[in-house]
């Protein structure tokens, strides 16, 4: 029996495939399609909303300013590592928490019931007549109907909960409403969206807008679009939410930021979102 | 033992005899460094996968010795031919004395 053991250049791990990435000329591609596991068809590119006239013309996911390494990992549902967290919000799903003994899955069918939530949140709540993230409805749930305790924002189980509700939505284009009630709270996100913050004197639309597809350092810009969170980040070897990666943002300005889970962030939320009204729900993907 | 340690492989079901297959094995694992302290004070022991290895029906495919400056889930991608019908049997070894399998049946045609 002859086995040939031809171990190629792949052998490393997710770290030393970084330091691949920047040893190589890391172009973006801003040619390709997205096919994950090569039948889910992503939209990365199409013609911007109606509300985004006289600033943009198109609107493009993050995935296409990657380089050909980090595109391809979100090809595959086996080298996104973020499909690990994922894997770990379905168990979540089905777990017994907090004290009426409930699971998740004892109120809703199967998590591919939940496949409209995330391209539609933020969304008006009645109820408590507020714009709710996916993340403040899972907490309503946690306390109100389990009887648990609250997760904290942007928490490492509350991102796995956003990152299987993005993976049965992957495909589905992002469609959030910005008119009726949610509508002060839209203005309010745009209104932030176009204010400088910080000694750096910048806002969103100064790098976002303006400059996306330049330089920024040694990355290029993105339109900043919110359809592929919550994000894998190779750097930081873990899920990132959209409120952390506005922190994140707003810190670079060297201003004082906003918390995540605050109201300043969940009226940017869903601008931001809405400016990617038509591109596909690709969470959880793979960014550097 | 470290928690949420999972082995996951990806081999294909069936193969040409004498094809070379790509096989793709990722490890979720903590890969706790030694170094931290937990909120008490107390370190956190060190539990790093140390070693890694592919065998098809008994005979190694590939040995591979991991170093502490590994990440975290630490993701392998390697090519293998394949003479005969048999099972790609994947085992990693943990600091802490855990050994972690995984094994893949593949047919020939």
């Amino acid at each position: 029996m002859n086995i040939k053991n031809t171990l190629t250049t792949k052998l490393c791990t997710a770290a030393v495939l970084t330091a691949f990435a920047v040893a190589a000329p890391a172009f973006a591609d801003e040619d390709a399609e997205l096919v994950i596991n090569g039948e889910i068809e992503i939209v990365t590119k199409t013609t911007a909303p109606a509300h985004l006239e006289g600033h943009l013309t198109e609107i493009m996911s993050g995935w296409r300013f990657r380089s050909d390494d980090t595109q391809a990992m979100e090809m595959d549902d086996f080298d996104n590592p973020g499909m690990l967290g994922a894997e770990e919000g379905l168990a979540q799903f089905d777990t017994v928490m907090g004290s009426e003994g409930k699971a998740c899955a004892d109120c809703h069918d199967g998590v591919e019931s939940l496949a409209s939530v995330r391209p539609t949140y933020p969304k008006w709540n009645d109820a408590k007549e507020a714009v709710y993230t996916i993340q403040m409805q899972i907490n309503d749930c946690l306390t109100e109907r389990m009887g648990a305790e609250a997760e904290k924002y942007d928490s490492k189980k509350m991102l796995n909960f956003e990152a299987v509700l993005a993976s049965v939505a992957r495909g589905t284009p992002m469609n959030v409403a910005i008119d009726g009630p949610a509508q002060s709270t839209w203005e309010q996100g745009k209104e932030m969206y176009y204010t400088r913050f910080g000694q750096l004197d910048l806002s969103c639309a100064n790098c976002h807008e303006q400059n996306y597809g330049n330089m920024i350092r040694a990355d290029h810009l993105s339109q900043g679009q919110t359809n592929g969170f919550p994000v894998y980040r190779i750097k930081d070897n873990k899920l990132t939410g959209a409120h952390s990666r506005f922190k994140g943002c707003i810190r670079d300005t060297r201003a004082e930021t906003f918390a995540p889970g605050s109201p300043e962030f969940v009226a940017l939320e869903l601008y931001v979102a809405s400016r990617g009204n038509g591109l596909s729900v690709e969470g959880p993907s793979v960014r550097n | 033992m470290a928690s949420g340690v999972k082995p996951r492989v990806k081999v294909p079901k069936s193969a040409a005899a004498g094809e070379v297959i790509t096989i793709k094995t990722l490890i979720s694992h903590p890969m706790e460094s030694g170094q931290r302290k937990d909120g008490d004070g107390n370190i956190i022991p060190r539990s790093i996968i140390n070693r890694f290895t592919c065998e098809f029906n008994g005979q190694s495919v590939i040995d591979v010795t991991m170093e502490p400056a590994i990440s975290t889930n630490p993701y392998f991608e390697f090519d293998a031919q394949v003479p005969e019908a048999g099972e790609f049997k994947f085992t990693w070894y943990d600091d802490d004395g855990s050994v972690y399998e995984d094994v893949k049946p593949i047919a020939i045609g």
